[in-house]
């Protein structure tokens, strides 16, 4: 198997990959078109327009991409990972001070007439320094002073860019734990986040009871799963939570009776009943840990405590943490607010201009939602509303499952390495694609609140589509060289 | 296939990747409410301005109206070549603007794209009907109609408010409740009624095709939000009243206020110069020169000049005197020409001696007070001169005095009464003697107030001891005043006290000439004036003219003070003013031997005084 297989240069790169990438980029040059094609009718190649300016940047894209396949010598992106991720931190701090202002964030460096974000680059020296630092023999992530250094490799960019208020593509970092799963994090790490995602939009859009009472719910029965008990849990624990369940109902429904609020019955809250029930709870449970000495129980117990602390805190997370706009996306997001003339515009002129595509599209060119502004950064964040309108649903639906091609090769050929560096590093190439993916396309079909990252290969700009060109084929390069031997 | 962390997270991306084209599949395809029209179109939505609500007098006449203006919009993209000077002269202005104004737009056109820009604002109807004749010749100029103010009386710039386009200091300051654009009331009472008066916006929405043409109105215009108008407001100032008493404080610098003893209510404000009506709907052309005038025409003198009230103050001291029992209505002093203390002495002018305390206020003597001013610091019992007059103070405060009245006008100021402790800063602590501060005793020194107060002051006469706080809004139809409006302000000066004073008010104004009754000029016949002079010394020039007057004796109607700068004697000036105002507002017009006075009022310039400085 590690005998020299012979096979030639240009024969074990994956072309699917390659192909797949041209596709992308040239769906995204043809869409740019579209998109500034009304307000400046002039040809594809005209400079002064977007299509042309991203035409150039293509072209070197391209010309970068042979590069690393072909001169490059993929053993350099191991050793010199360390040394790439210094100089692409000190980048970061320093764009904070000696960058210029775009839309009220400090993270573009400003070279006459070409800009670039260092953010973008630090995706690619993240992801090889994980990899450097993971794929180092006798490491394991489950011991806490390797937990630690990967966790830290991977917060400390992530909190530069936070403070450059680039919150959006800070966000893509957390992508990075579907990795951390894959190399051997428990999967109830994923679990304890996708919980609190869950308790903060339901604290948010129910009640702070409801939040409890279902993490009430989830924690009992993870409990009864561990131990087997499901039918116990389903015929004593569950009616419990229905009857608080309707508790609301039931006080409401007697408050009605007596209308006086002075009354005992006007004073008494769902919470006092979930706190009588809670504290019982979790005194059987804790009674019910030490008798088993089960520890799983006693996490449970105090998950549920801290998740409480959690659900009570959101409030204050959600007034006092966040910023304004941010709160106002979230906001609108949830229906919480209808605000279409606000931040809810952009959201709503995109559905629109998506919706308006239906099966099979405008056409080419004729597009009328996504021309005259009413699609804000329409070539760049919102790119994918002119390929819903002007494409339809073949069309859009065709990019999504393109991407979900580029992102399912990539981890076949990760997961088929050898190399723990190689499998690693393409791990983090999918995670970065997925979470721009999910958020951004989630964010013009009201999925996700509104963050400004782009469409990764798509989106007009010269920085972005260097940096996953750069990082794509870092990748294909790694993958060839282990192929040849194979 | 066997579920390894591989699988997944393979799984976990299959699931993602039918969410997203789920929710693509449901809005592209199932969901008709994102589809906007079979026709390939898009909405335009144009912001409909509401109009301003309309202030109303307490009569029920318009103090300020709508009427409708245009603003020339241009779509650059849409202008082929045309004639700029048939332009120019169509829409009145300089072809050189016109060709800066296309060149600007020229530069901007990406940013501008297919959408319109203001180029002109606010052509009166006229001028727009005589572009609209020609508009064919012009393609992508057009007119759009917004309504602005319209002012039938002239009530006066100070009291009435501007509106104006909001800045950006404006917005923030109103949380982002405005855009752009937008316009608010800054002054006066469109400042104070904004939340009433501003209305709601409305949109109608548009259908466009992908050149960008308006099409049709979307849905037939079932989707449009009308604009609320704004509501109205009525206010209790009587137009013709106003009017009148703009007119009679033309060329003369000061303020006249007037106000129902009954109710607060205040029936006319004025401050003189003011902002003139003509320029008040346009005011942001006007903004520099108006805010250049030595005259400060922006400054409310009736609610912002901190004045000495002067002799008309000697009212509040004879009330406290009486009510701290150190004089009693038959107490008379001695007064030759003037009050004696020390090596100094306090002047007076020539009138019999000694008199009583109707008969001092009748004559205006300086004399009288500095006795009373005197007993209140140091025979009242209430301790030492200090103490006595912090004392005095409160009495004084009772009377509005020292602190905003808290009218709804908008900054109103509060003017000064002296304290113990200003006194301790000035001379020493304890150094200071009720000699040291004889002047309060006629209303100079440290003392000032607004003409408003003085008003107020002659209401709590009219009233015999309390007062309403004095307010501009009325009660109407969703428009609610706060109730602090609607009750009795009492002084702490006993009614019965109150009768002696305002008898000898009434024969300061209604005694025979020769008397030396102070205010003879303002008698009315059948209108039983009550009223009281007062020359307030002005370290710029000529004295101030000031008088209260409240009428009839009986169950008043009106409360008036007038303050004239650099108007001498309280009867020279001020006293015809107020007396003019009040026979208007009774009687409704001058009685024929009133007229010569009444037009000596009106002609009389006393601006050269005030610039003489």
């Amino acid at each position: 198997m590690n005998s020299y297989r012979g096979n030639s240069f240009l024969k074990s790169i994956d072309w699917s990959l390659v192909v797949t990438y041209l596709l992308l980029v040239m769906i995204g040059w043809v869409n740019i078109y579209a998109s500034v094609h009304s307000s400046e009718p002039a040809s594809i190649f005209d400079f002064s327009c977007r299509s042309g300016k991203q035409f150039v940047w293509i072209v070197s894209a391209i010309g970068m991409a042979g590069i690393i396949l072909f001169i490059i010598n993929p053993r350099v992106w191991d050793s010199l990972s360390i040394l790439f991720y210094a100089a692409t931190i000190l980048l970061l701090v320093a764009v904070i001070f000696f960058g210029v202002e775009v839309k009220g964030s400090r993270s573009w460096f400003e070279f006459g007439p070409v800009r670039f974000q260092p953010a973008e680059i630090s995706k690619i020296a993240t992801s090889l320094l994980l990899a450097t630092v993971m794929s180092q023999i006798g490491y394991r992530l489950t011991t806490a002073r390797n937990f630690i250094l990967t966790v830290l490799i991977i917060l400390v960019p992530m909190a530069i860019i936070v403070a450059q208020s680039e919150t959006g593509s800070a966000l893509v970092y957390v992508g990075f734990v579907f990795m951390l799963y894959r190399e051997g994090l428990s999967g109830w790490l994923l679990f304890i986040i996708g919980m609190a995602i869950l308790l903060f939009i339901l604290t948010l859009t129910a009640s702070p009871f409801v939040s409890m009472l279902a993490l009430a719910a989830v924690a009992t029965l993870c409990s009864a799963l561990e131990s087997g008990r499901i039918k116990k849990w389903a015929t004593s624990i569950l009616p419990v939570m229905v009857f608080l369940a309707l508790v609301p109902f039931i006080i409401r429904w007697t408050s009605a009776l007596f209308p006086d609020p002075d009354t005992v019955i006007g004073k008494v809250r769902p919470m006092y009943f979930f706190a009588v029930a809670a504290a019982a709870g979790i005194l059987f449970y804790a009674y019910k840990a030490y008798r088993d000495r089960s520890r799983f129980k006693l996490g449970v117990i105090a998950s549920f405590i801290i998740g409480t602390a959690f659900i009570m805190s959101v409030d204050f997370i959600f007034h006092d943490v966040l910023q304004d706009h941010q709160r106002k996306r979230i906001e609108v997001l949830l229906g919480l607010k209808d605000d279409p003339s606000g931040v809810g515009y952009n959201v709503n002129q995109s559905m629109i201009a998506i919706g308006s595509g239906g099966f099979s599209g405008k056409g080419f060119l004729h597009g009328t939602q996504t021309t005259y502004g009413f699609v804000p950064e329409q070539s760049t964040d919102f790119i994918f509303c002119t390929i819903g309108e002007e494409w339809g649903f073949v069309g859009a639906a065709s990019v999504i499952l393109l991407y979900v091609f580029l992102i399912w090769r990539i981890l076949h050929d990760a997961e088929r390495s050898r190399e723990a560096f190689t499998r690693i590093y393409g791990y983090c190439v999918a995670c970065c694609i997925f979470m721009h993916l999910f958020i951004n396309v989630g964010m013009t079909m009201g999925l996700v609140p509104v963050i400004g990252i782009p469409l990764p290969l798509l989106s007009y700009g010269g920085s972005s589509l260097w940096a996953f060109t750069a990082m794509i084929f870092i990748f294909i390069a790694l993958d060839r060289n282990e192929k040849r031997y194979l | 296939m066997k579920l390894n962390k591989e699988n997944k997270i393979l799984a976990g991306l299959a699931v993602t990747a039918l969410i997203l084209i789920g929710r693509l599949f449901v809005i592209q395809i199932l969901d008709d409410s994102y589809k906007i029209d079979a026709s390939n179109n898009s909405m335009v939505y144009s912001t409909i301005y509401p109009t301003r609500g309309i202030i109303y007098d307490r009569n029920g006449k318009i103090l300020v109206g709508n009427k409708v203006a245009y603003d020339i919009l241009v779509t650059p993209k849409e202008v082929s070549e045309f004639d700029t000077l048939a332009l120019s002269r169509a829409l009145g202005v300089d072809p050189g603007f016109i060709k800066d104004k296309m060149d600007g737009y020229y530069r901007n056109r990406r940013k501008i794209g297919y959408q319109s820009v203001v180029m002109l604002k606010q052509l009166p109807p006229e001028t727009y009907m005589r572009f609209a004749e020609l508009a064919y010749k012009f393609p992508g100029f057009r007119g759009q109609p917004r309504s602005i103010r319209q002012y039938p009386y002239n009530a006066g710039g100070n009291l009435l408010g501007y509106v104006s386009e909001v800045d950006s200091r404006y917005i923030k300051a109103h949380n982002d409740e405005y855009k752009a654009g937008d316009y608010a009331g800054m002054t006066g009472i469109e400042a104070t009624c904004e939340k009433y008066l501003k209305g709601e916006k409305g949109y109608k929405i548009y259908l466009r095709d992908s050149r960008n043409r308006i099409e049709s109105s979307y849905r037939d215009g079932e989707m449009d939000k009308e604009a609320i108008p704004g509501k109205d407001i009525v206010t209790t100032i009587d137009a013709e009243l106003q009017n009148y008493g703009q007119t009679l404080m033309q060329n003369k610098v000061g303020s006249l206020v007037a106000i129902e003893p009954s109710t607060g209510e205040i029936l006319a404000l004025i401050s003189s110069p003011g902002i003139d009506v003509d320029v008040l709907a346009d005011i942001g052309s006007h903004y520099s020169r108006i805010a250049a005038d030595p005259l400060k025409p922006m400054f409310n003198r009736a609610v912002q000049a901190s004045y000495p009230p002067g002799s008309v103050f000697k009212l509040v001291n004879a009330l406290i005197g009486l009510q701290e029992g150190v004089v009693t209505p038959q107490t008379e002093y001695p007064c030759h020409m003037g009050y004696r203390y020390g090596n100094r002495k306090m002047g007076c002018h020539d009138h019999r001696s000694p008199l009583d305390m109707e008969e001092s206020i009748m004559m205006s003597c300086n004399a009288y007070y500095c006795h009373v001013f005197r007993s209140i610091l140091e025979d009242s019992g209430n301790g030492t001169v200090a103490q006595s007059l912090a004392k005095w103070d409160e009495y004084v405060s009772s009377f509005g005095f020292g602190h905003k009245l808290g009218s709804d006008f908008p900054s109103e100021l509060g003017g000064d009464i002296p304290t113990p402790e200003l006194y301790d800063r000035m001379y020493g602590e304890g150094r200071w003697k009720a000699t040291n501060i004889i002047s309060l005793s006629i209303g100079q020194g440290e003392i000032g107030c607004t003409p408003l107060h003085l008003a107020n002051l002659c209401a709590i006469m009219a009233n015999r001891g309390f007062y309403y706080i004095p307010h501009i809004i009325r009660e109407s139809d969703g428009v609610e005043i706060d109730p602090k409006y609607r009750e009795k302000q009492y002084t702490m000066v006993d009614t019965s006290y109150f009768d002696t004073v305002v008898e000898g008010m009434f024969r300061a104004v209604n005694s025979s000439y020769g008397s030396g009754a102070t205010a003879t000029v303002a008698a009315v016949k059948g209108l039983d004036i009550c009223g009281k002079t007062g020359t307030a010394q002005n370290p710029h020039g000529d004295d101030n003219s000031v008088f209260i007057c409240f009428a009839p004796k009986d169950n008043p109607r009106i409360a008036v003070a007038a303050y004239i700068e650099h108007g001498s004697f309280g009867a020279r000036w001020a006293a015809p003013i107020a007396s003019l105002l009040t026979e208007k507002y009774l009687n409704r017009e001058i009685g024929p031997q009133r007229k010569p006075l009444e037009k000596r009022m009106m002609e009389g310039v006393l601006l050269d005084k005030v610039n003489d400085r």
